[in-house]
């Protein structure tokens, strides 16, 4: 994902209504979007409407945007304050987080050292296996909700720490913990895959 | 126990307490000693090491599970949508 600077350029030019700078900025944004209001609906269709109106919102908005956050993070606290919204009145459980130990606490004796060491993976490239790939979909799509918005944004859309928490309102450690967890669940998924070969 | 191993033993981490530790080290948001005392384990410890491998590795396959452009559909609604809101 590109830098905050690319973006403002593209906002100088949006307000100047430069078609050309919007659809850049959807190129860019669009799929993120949708990727963070699933979180909070329920089906893909509903997701799509989100983003959209995110669009909307940022266009209606735009000559009252006052810079105080980057345009991506402003787009983005659209985004998730419509989803909530619409997830609360789609009846979305949204799943109280449970923060649970980042590995099987039984992997552990009680003085904390390894009861059941991480087994080596083989030496290539995990991306280049398609099946591994959707597995890790998969795994990444059962997270409880904020370690999936989080995982998603940090590790797929290249979201900083601090616009994370700008826009989830959670703190730094917050953060942290959930990346942490999500990321180590998703080690654990494909663990799981590499073992049943 | 002399002063050196008895100060050894008060930053050795656990297993456990490294594995918890290894996003904020990857983060670079652990203060200078602790970030130390994760790297003095990471090099005693063979099994901390292999997961800090498996989690790197982990994190790169996910940046890597949406490869997919935007597809023409969504992008002409979304012009759609600009050309009408400026029309």
């Amino acid at each position: 994902m590109r830098t905050a600077g690319s973006d403002h350029q593209l906002l100088i030019r949006l307000r100047a209504r430069d078609e050309g700078a919007f659809t850049e900025l959807v190129q860019r944004y669009h799929r993120p979007l949708v990727r963070l209001a699933g979180a909070f609906v329920s089906r893909d269709e509903l997701a799509e409407d989100v983003a959209q109106e995110t669009w909307l919102a940022m266009l209606k908005g735009l000559d009252k945007f006052e810079g105080r956050s980057s345009l991506r993070t402003w787009l983005f606290q659209i985004c998730v304050n419509r989803a909530r919204s619409i997830g609360e009145r789609d009846h979305r459980t949204v799943p109280v987080e449970h923060i649970e130990p980042a590995v099987d606490a039984e992997q552990f004796s009680p003085t904390g050292a390894w009861t059941s060491p991480p087994t080596p993976w083989p030496e290539r490239d995990l991306a280049d296996d398609a099946a591994m790939l959707a597995r890790i979909r998969q795994a990444i799509s059962e997270l409880p909700q904020l370690q999936r918005l989080v995982v998603t944004m940090r590790d797929i859309d290249g979201v900083t720490s601090s616009e994370v928490c700008q826009v989830l309102s959670i703190s730094e450690a917050n953060q942290r913990v959930l990346l942490h967890r999500g990321r180590a669940n998703i080690r654990h998924g494909i663990d799981e895959a590499v073992i049943r070969r | 126990m002399n002063v050196i191993a008895r100060f050894a033993r008060r930053h050795d981490l656990t297993c456990r307490r490294a594995v918890e530790l290894i996003t904020d080290y990857l983060d670079k948001a652990l203060p200078g000693r602790q970030r130390a005392d994760v790297e003095r384990h990471l090099s005693r410890c063979p099994h901390c090491s292999e997961y800090l491998r498996q989690l790197k590795a982990t994190i790169m396959a996910i940046g890597r599970v949406d490869s997919d452009q935007l597809s023409p559909d969504v992008k002409n609604t979304l012009i759609l949508l600009y050309r009408r809101n400026e029309g």
